[in-house]
C-alpha cells in the first residue's frame, strides 16, 4: 500500500494527506497534446535514462501504462498515484513509482514530466523537499524547457512559472454540517486558492472529503505558495476543530446518534454503493477522530477508503465485477474491516 | 445598428470571418448569431474552455466572434484556434507564436508577468552568464565612448571568458 494510506502524519485527525506536484517539460519535444506516439515513447526512454543515471536507479520502477493491465490502471488513480486524465490517455502515457510510492512520476501527462509527492497528514514542507529533489536529480540529465521570463513552460498556461500545485485532501465533516463550508469555498477562490473533489479537476466532493490547492503559479515562489496554502489551512482546521467540538457540546447525543447509525449501517449492510460507503466513512471516520467511537475496533480508515472503490475491489477478486457484485462485494469488505477480527489478504 | 439578418432587433454581435483570405464582417443580434450556422456556439463548458474563453473578453467589445483561427506556431502546427478549443500549447515556440494574445491572458489568469523561484541549475546557469555578458557589453560600448581603452580590453576578455564559458556550457548540456 502506499504510504499516505498505509502510515499516519500530523494532524491525522483532519489532513488525510499531502501532496506538491511539480510540471516540467523537456526542451526538445513537442508538449504531449502534439505528441506522436513514437515521440512520447522518446520522452519515457530520456527519463529513464535519466533516473538510470543518477542515484535513484534502484529506488524507481517505470511502467509503460499501455502494457499495464487497464484494471492495475485504475487501481493506480484509486491510489492517487496517477491521474484519471493520464489513465485515459494511457497510450502515450507512463509512470514511475518508488518503492513505499510516497513519489509518483507521471509522463505525458498534460506536460511530459510530473513529480508528485505524497505524504500522510500534514507535511507540505517535507514533501517540497522530496520533490525538489527529484527535480535536481532529474535535471542533471536532461534539459528542461525554462524561460527566463515565464520560468518553467507548461502545457497550460494556468501551471506556468513554478509549476507547482501545492494541495491537502481534508476531512471537513463538521464545517458542512455546520454550514460553513460555502463560506470557506468562497474565501478560499478569493486568496487564489482552489477547492475540489478528491479526484482534482472536474470531480466531485464525497464524502466531506475535499483537496484544497493553489490556483497561481507565476511571480511567486515556491516557498511562498506552500506557505500561503499552509496558513490557510491550518486555519480551516482550527476551524474544523472549533466545529466539532461546538457540535459535541450543543448537539453531543445527535452526534453520537449520526455516528453509531452510520457505523451500524456500514458494519451489517449486505449491499453499498461507493456513494453511500463514503458518506458513512465520513461519519465512522469523525466518530473515530473525536472519541465517540472509541471501544470499537477499526482497521486503518483510508485503507478502507481505497480499497472499497470499484477498481480495487476488482483486483482483490481477481476478476471483473458487475456494479452489483462489487456493491456486495464493498458491504462485505467493510464489515470485516469494521469488525474485530482482522482478516490477512 | 440594426441586425444584418432579421432586420428588426438591434445588432450586438461582431462577427469577422477569414477564409481564405477573405474577411467578412457581419453584424446580427444574439439571437440570429446563434442560429448561424457558421458560428459554432460552443456548449460543453470545460475549464480549458473557461480559459479560453478569456482570450475573446480580453478583446474590446463585449460580444466578438473571433475567426482568427488560422495563426499557426511554425515548429508544431498548433493552431490559434485548435489552442483556443483545447486549452494547451503544442510546443515551448507556441508560447511565442502566439505572444501577443498570451501575454495578456496570462497576466489576466495568473495576476503577474514574470517568474519568482526556482530557477534550474543548468537552464538557469547560461541565463545568468547571459545577463553577465549584457551587462559587461554594455559596459563595454560606455568605455569605448569615453575613449577608456584599457578598461575596454579588459571588459573585452571579460566577455571572451564568458562566451566561452557558456559555449562550454552548451556542449555539456549537449
Amino acid at each position: 500500500m502506499a504510504k499516505w494510506i498505509e502510515q499516519c502524519g500530523p494532524d491525522k485527525d483532519i489532513i488525510i494527506s499531502s501532496r506538491i506536484r511539480v510540471a516540467r517539460n523537456l526542451d526538445e519535444f513537442p508538449f504531449p497534446v502534439a505528441l506522436t506516439k513514437a515521440k512520447s515513447k522518446a520522452v519515457f526512454e530520456s527519463v529513464t535514462n535519466a533516473i538510470n543515471e543518477s542515484v535513484l536507479t534502484h529506488d524507481f520502477e517505470g511502467v509503460l501504462l499501455q502494457e499495464v493491465d487497464p484494471l492495475e490502471r485504475q487501481v493506480l488513480v484509486e491510489k492517487h498515484l496517477i491521474s484519471p486524465n493520464l489513465a485515459q490517455n494511457y497510450e502515450k502515457g507512463a509512470a514511475f513509482l518508488n518503492k513505499d510510492e510516497s513519489i509518483s512520476i507521471m509522463i505525458n501527462e498534460e506536460d511530459h514530466i510530473r513529480i508528485q509527492c505524497l505524504l500522510p497528514g500534514f507535511q507540505l514542507d517535507e514533501a517540497w523537499d522530496m520533490a525538489e529533489k527529484m527535480d535536481d536529480i532529474l535535471e542533471e540529465h536532461v534539459k528542461y524547457a525554462f524561460d527566463e521570463k515565464l520560468g518553467y513552460l507548461t502545457s497550460c498556461p494556468t501551471n506556468i512559472g513554478t509549476g507547482i500545485r501545492a494541495s491537502v485532501m481534508i476531512h471537513l465533516p463538521a464545517l458542512t454540517m455546520t454550514g460553513y463550508m460555502n463560506r470557506i469555498l468562497q474565501a478560499a477562490s478569493q486568496i487564489g486558492l482552489a477547492v475540489r473533489g478528491i479526484y482534482g479537476e472536474g470531480t466531485e466532493f464525497i464524502g466531506n472529503v475535499f483537496q484544497i490547492s493553489n490556483q497561481l503559479t507565476l511571480g511567486r515562489s515556491e516557498k511562498d505558495i506552500i506557505g500561503n496554502l499552509k496558513d490557510v489551512t491550518r486555519q480551516i482546521i482550527q476551524k474544523e476543530r472549533d466545529a466539532r467540538s461546538t457540535l459535541l457540546s450543543n448537539n453531543g447525543v445527535q452526534l453520537e446518534d449520526k455516528i453509531y447509525r452510520s457505523f451500524g449501517i456500514l458494519s451489517h449492510a449486505r449491499i453499498l454503493t461507493s456513494q453511500e460507503c463514503m458518506k458513512l466513512l465520513s461519519d465512522v471516520r469523525l466518530g473515530i477522530d473525536t472519541g465517540i467511537l472509541k471501544d470499537i475496533y477499526v482497521d486503518n480508515m483510508n485503507e478502507i477508503m481505497v480499497m472499497m472503490q470499484p477498481a480495487y475491489l476488482q483486483k482483490i477478486a481477481r476478476k471483473s465485477l458487475s456494479s452489483q457484485e462489487r456493491d456486495i462485494r464493498r458491504a462485505s469488505l467493510v464489515r470485516e474491516k469494521l469488525g474485530n477480527k482482522k482478516e490477512d489478504e | 445598428m440594426v441586425c444584418e439578418k432579421c432586420n428588426k432587433r438591434p445588432a450586438t454581435v461582431h462577427v469577422t470571418k477569414i477564409l481564405n483570405d477573405k474577411k467578412t464582417e457581419l453584424y446580427l443580434c444574439e439571437q440570429c448569431a446563434k442560429q448561424s450556422e457558421q458560428i459554432p456556439f460552443e456548449t460543453s463548458f470545460s475549464i480549458n474552455n473557461f480559459l479560453t474563453g478569456i482570450l475573446d473578453s480580453i478583446q474590446d467589445s463585449a460580444i466578438k466572434v473571433d475567426y482568427i483561427k488560422t495563426t499557426k506556431c511554425d515548429h508544431c502546427g498548433m493552431t490559434y484556434g485548435k489552442f483556443k478549443q483545447l486549452g494547451r500549447l503544442g510546443c515551448v515556440q507556441c508560447y511565442h507564436a502566439f505572444e501577443e494574445k498570451l501575454t495578456t491572458l496570462i497576466k489576466r489568469i495568473q495576476g503577474n508577468e514574470s517568474h519568482i523561484g526556482k530557477i534550474p541549475k543548468r537552464a538557469g546557469g547560461s541565463i545568468r552568464i547571459r545577463n553577465e555578458i549584457k551587462e559587461l557589453k554594455s559596459r563595454l560600448d560606455k568605455a569605448i565612448k569615453t575613449e577608456a581603452f584599457e578598461e575596454a580590453v579588459v571588459l573585452r576578455d571579460k566577455i571572451r571568458e564568458r562566451e566561452n564559458q557558456l559555449n562550454g556550457n552548451n556542449e555539456e548540456v549537449m
